[in-house]
């Protein structure tokens, strides 16, 4: 099973990188640009477990390791 | 296999040459092999019988050339292991990655000869700085040496950098690193010991870096060739760290026999030179080596992962060398042994798919290319400075000099690197040299990278006769003597004769200029074909010295310390703006005869520099070189935030004393009750002394010519470089 | 007074934290391997900087589970002296030992260089050799040194003393020209609520030697022995 997790900068968070994009697509006339974040994408590949166990476990994952609660959010994807 | 040599780059004789050496065809994969082992980069027969003229002996030398470090005794039962090398074309695809690597390589060099790393110190060569290329390559470039570097905990802690649209196609990553290691520690990548085992620790080995052999590859697999390509290496400084540790750990238990880093060529490369220099044969089994993906036996071979070695070891040793490999998390797998004869047989599954003489694969053909003096030279070297309109105002220029690329602070840069680390930096960059304290003695390293590519180009034995002093005299400016040096010769295409001539030329130069000063090299690499539509960059051959201060008390460092001092220059000052660059920025040349070196005064002021140092009579020294005597006067000032006061007496035209890049020249500052002591030391070597004036307030006066507020200059030169990398 | 230097693998700064502890304060010091799961023994410890485990996913966080981190947590509870510097402050504030979080400097970039500092509070075991005030030059060398934390907890931090130390200019004042890496509040090191942690971007161990441009660093280092003694 091949499961997506993205980390993001939260909200009202600092992201330095991505003022520093945001201001490079205005400087290249992507105007239209109103914030950027960025933050990390991760897959994982589980095995031996089902989609609603591996929700609940990938989450614990997030939640311990992949990312910071306290500057970063994340979103799961499971592929079933 | 014949239509597939050339293809692999290897000519006619060459693949005649193999199939004679083996009596019979090579298969792919050992065909893959030799086109490897024979390519310029790994067997230097276009470079080898030139470089036999440098000298590389002195008493002090424990290993010269022809190991994957140079190493020297600096007394005390510690010995200096230090290499310089390239990274310029994986640099150029991908410049992070390309110069992260490039660390990553050198620093295995060292520590694989039982030496700690200590330091490393990258000289760069960009393009027009104005081109955003150039921007995107250089801050790729020092953000892969920051990124590598400090992972590694090694300090960065000099290199140079010049832009010269002569670089825009393909830019110049050198790297320098040293090491320091009890002398007992010293070992060599030889394997010897028939039964031994040949073990490889660290990363897996995936697809990097398999550009040579690609043909290899699409030939067998068409239908897959995306997937197939050859990729970029990618560098992995936290296994290295961990490789470090682990290797370093290892030798200190005295559990190897021999280790070897796996470089270019990788497999093929590691095990044929350890057998090779061991004189001893290998059989390898290829079905052992830890892959990330699945791959091909000649992928194996020839694969460039990084972070990975090849260790030489006894049985009853084994069990213990797993073992701290484990501790660190390193994988550490036995693939093969050591055996009787000269063979390297490789097996896969079983079947042998590789039999050749390893010393066939380590020593590679030689070469002896044709040489022509070219003709640009008389053009280019006629031109006479003196025809030009000159600058009427003298401050104008060198604010503009300070300000230029050339010649501005690299502090934006070397504050990037952590050059702290290892609590051995005395002396920080900026300086002349960088100054390593040696924990445990009063000793210190002084460490410097010099090479003007511009004097090469005008005159390839001067201009790299230049680049030796150079970097000795900054050396000695820094209160060290100098000992040894190693280079980086970096050309173009050698199969043309006029860059042949002027390697051979830069060679005879560095030779010469070497055995007058007494400088052993004692390691080195050679950079050919950094050429881009047909156009080569100009010879640019760097040199890396290594100096040994005696007492760490008694080093010196650019900036005047304090009010009230004596200021003079030491050496003399000729109307040399040929090559400079004054010549090159204000009027957009580089033409000329570039500045002439008399070995005999440089030897004669370097003495001097370096005894009135050890007397304690000089306070600070600075060599004057790029930007001419101004520009060494400015650096001065800003670095110790003091101006000074100077008279000059000369029959020179103001710019020509101001900009010229005289040779042989130091900026000293004295105090006055040792000026004579100072007269009497420069007189018995023959070496002229003026004094220019005395350090003082916030201004650089220089006759009627300057007059410039020491902080509006430090503002300058300290803003101009990253301004002009941001665009 | 003993001292242990904790070694995760990518740790960088564990041997000069152990030269100048050994031969600067020549105090007794020992490392403390990352698997060790008992660090009774020691009087203060040391979480050195460097990039620990290549501070490839975030900083410090693979760090914090190490068996040795469990052993630290205990310690700290007890009232144990712990002191992480740069990679060691980023592994305290993953572990949770210390509040907030690292963000990239907002140059985007490694700084390596000397910075002031402005000493806050004067009463803690790290800070007593000091005056509230005084100007201590010391070198960063650090790509995530941009410190956050949300309001509650930076009003909790200011009210409680328990930030230490403060980039400034030279003459004391904090102000933004002085931040290197755009820290909340200019903070440079913060303290837990009992004092006896403490998380510092900057390396005291770099500046505990004239040789190598600065001694200021010893004014950490002899809070720290003072307080010992003191207490001893």
């Amino acid at each position: 099973m091949k499961v997506s997790v993205f980390v993001s900068p939260k909200q009202g968070v600092l992201d330095p990188a991505g003022q520093a994009t945001l201001g490079s697509l205005k400087s290249l006339g992507f105007d239209e640009v109103s914030d950027v974040r960025i933050g990390k994408y991760i897959t994982l590949r589980l095995e031996g477990i089902d989609a609603d166990q591996a929700e609940e476990r990938v989450r614990e994952m997030c939640e311990r390791l992949l990312a910071n609660p306290i500057i970063e959010d994340f979103r799961v994807e499971i592929e079933r | 296999m014949a239509e597939l040599y050339e293809e692999l780059g290897l000519t006619a004789d060459e693949y005649r040459d193999i199939v004679r050496i083996l009596g019979r065809e090579p298969n792919k994969v050992e065909l893959g092999m030799y086109s490897l082992m024979w390519s310029e980069h790994c067997s230097y027969k276009s470079s080898k019988t030139v470089l036999a003229q440098l000298p590389t002996r002195a008493s002090y030398v424990l290993q010269g050339p022809g190991e994957n470090a140079g190493v020297i005794d600096i007394g005390g039962s510690l010995a200096v292991a230090f290499k310089m090398e390239s990274h310029n074309h994986p640099s150029a695809v991908e410049p992070y990655q390309g110069a992260a690597t490039g660390i990553g390589g050198i620093v295995r060099d060292i520590f694989t000869m039982g030496a700690r790393p200590i330091a490393c110190l990258d000289p760069l060569r960009f393009g027009d700085p104005a081109s955003p290329r150039t921007r995107y390559l250089f801050g790729g470039v020092i953000a892969g040496i920051a990124g590598y570097g400090n992972c590694l905990g090694i300090p960065t802690v000099g290199g140079d950098i010049y832009f010269d649209p002569c670089y825009d196609e393909n830019i110049l990553v050198n790297v320098m690193c040293i090491g320091v290691m009890p002398k007992e520690s010293l070992i060599r990548g030889q394997a010897t010991g028939i039964g031994n085992a040949v073990v490889l620790l660290g990363n897996r080995t995936g697809r990097d870096g398999i550009g040579g052999a690609s043909i290899l590859a699409s030939q067998e697999f068409d239908e897959k060739s995306q997937e197939k390509r050859p990729s970029v290496q990618v560098g992995d400084p936290f296994t290295e760290k961990l490789l470090i540790e682990a290797c370093l750990e290892l030798l200190e238990r005295k559990l190897l026999v021999g280790l070897q880093d796996l470089g270019a060529a990788g497999i093929s490369c590691a095990c044929s030179e350890t057998a090779a220099r061991g004189g001893v044969g290998m059989r390898v089994y290829l079905e052992k080596v830890p892959l990330r993906e699945e791959m091909e036996p000649f992928e194996i071979m020839i694969s460039e992962s990084q972070e990975r070695m090849l260790a030489i070891v006894e049985p009853k040793h084994l069990d213990e060398v797993l073992g701290v490999c484990r501790r660190w998390g390193l994988n550490a797998v036995v693939i093969g042994e050591v055996v009787e004869g000269d063979a390297l047989e490789i097996y896969w599954h079983g079947e042998k798919v590789v039999d050749v003489p390893a010393s066939s694969l380590a020593s590679g053909p030689v070469y002896d290319r044709p040489a022509e003096r070219p003709e640009y030279l008389d053009e280019a070297r006629a031109f006479d400075p003196s025809s030009l309109r000159h600058p009427e105002d003298c401050g104008e220029t060198l604010l503009r000099l300070a300000g230029g690329a050339n010649l501005s602070s690299r502090r934006m840069v070397w504050e990037q690197y952590d050059h702290m680390v290892q609590l051995n930096t005395v002396v920080y960059p900026g300086s002349d040299a960088a100054v390593l304290r040696i924990k445990g003695t009063s000793k210190a390293l002084a460490v410097s990278c010099d090479g003007n590519s511009r004097y090469v180009y005008l005159d390839p034995y001067a201009g790299t006769q230049i680049a030796v002093a150079e970097s000795a005299r900054n050396v000695v400016a820094s209160g060290g003597v100098p000992m040894a040096f190693t280079n980086c010769l970096n050309f173009g295409n050698p199969e043309k004769p006029g860059i042949f001539w002027q390697f051979r030329e830069a060679v005879r130069g560095m030779a010469d200029a070497a055995r007058y000063l007494e400088l052993p090299v004692v390691s080195g690499n050679v950079s050919f074909y950094n050429e881009s539509f047909g156009a080569a960059i100009y010879p640019t051959p760097i040199v890396g010295m290594v100096g040994l201060i005696g007492n760490v008390a008694n080093r010196t460092g650019i900036a005047f310390p304090d009010e009230g001092l004596l200021v003079v220059m030491l050496g003399e000052t000729l109307d040399e703006l040929g090559g400079s660059e004054y010549l090159w920025l204000l009027h957009g040349l580089t033409a000329g005869e570039p500045p002439r070196l008399d070995l005999r005064l440089e030897k004669g002021a370097q003495t001097v520099c370096i005894e009135g140092i050890r007397r304690g009579i000089i306070i600070s020294a600075h060599d004057c070189s790029e930007g001419g005597a101004a520009i060494a006067l400015l650096e001065c000032c800003c670095a110790g935030g003091i101006g000074a006061r100077l008279e000059v007496e000369t029959e020179l035209r103001p710019v020509s004393w101001l900009f010229s890049e005289s040779q042989s020249r130091f900026v000293l500052t004295l105090r006055d009750e040792d000026l004579d002591a100072m007269r009497e030391l420069a007189g018995s070597r023959g070496v002229p002394l003026r004094v220019l004036g005395r350090t003082g307030g916030d201004r650089l006066v220089i006759n009627d010519w300057i007059d410039l507020e020491v902080r509006e200059m430090n503002r300058v030169r300290e803003e101009a470089l990253e301004k002009l990398m941001r665009g | 007074m003993k001292f242990g230097v904790v070694v995760f693998p990518g740790s960088n700064c564990e041997m000069d934290c152990y030269h100048v502890i050994d031969k600067v304060l020549r105090e007794e010091v020992d490392y403390v391997w990352h698997q060790e799961t008992d660090v009774s023994r020691y009087d203060c410890l040391v979480l050195p900087g460097g990039f620990s485990y290549g501070d490839y996913l975030r900083c410090g966080a693979i760090a914090r589970f190490s068996p040795v981190m469990e052993a630290v947590a205990d310690y700290a509870r007890e009232g144990g002296l712990v002191i992480g510097i740069c990679n060691g402050f980023q592994i305290l504030l993953e572990a949770g030992l210390l509040p907030g979080a690292m963000l990239r400097n907002t140059c985007l970039h490694f700084i390596c260089r000397f910075v002031d500092l402005r000493v806050e509070n004067a009463s803690t075991p790290w800070t007593n050799a000091a005056a509230v005030g005084q100007v201590l030059r010391i070198p960063i060398a650090h790509n995530e040194g941009n410190y956050t934390a949300d309001a509650e907890t930076l009003r909790e931090l200011r009210e409680q003393g328990r930030i230490i130390l403060r980039y400034c200019a030279p003459d004391g004042t904090v102000s933004e020209e002085a931040n290197p890496n755009g820290a909340m509040d200019n903070i440079a090191g913060i303290c837990n609520e009992g004092f006896n942690v403490f998380g510092l971007m900057p390396h005291p161990e770099r500046a505990s030697e004239a040789l190598l441009g600065s001694t200021d660093g010893m004014v950490i280092w002899e809070s720290i022995m003072a307080h010992y003694r003191g207490k001893g």
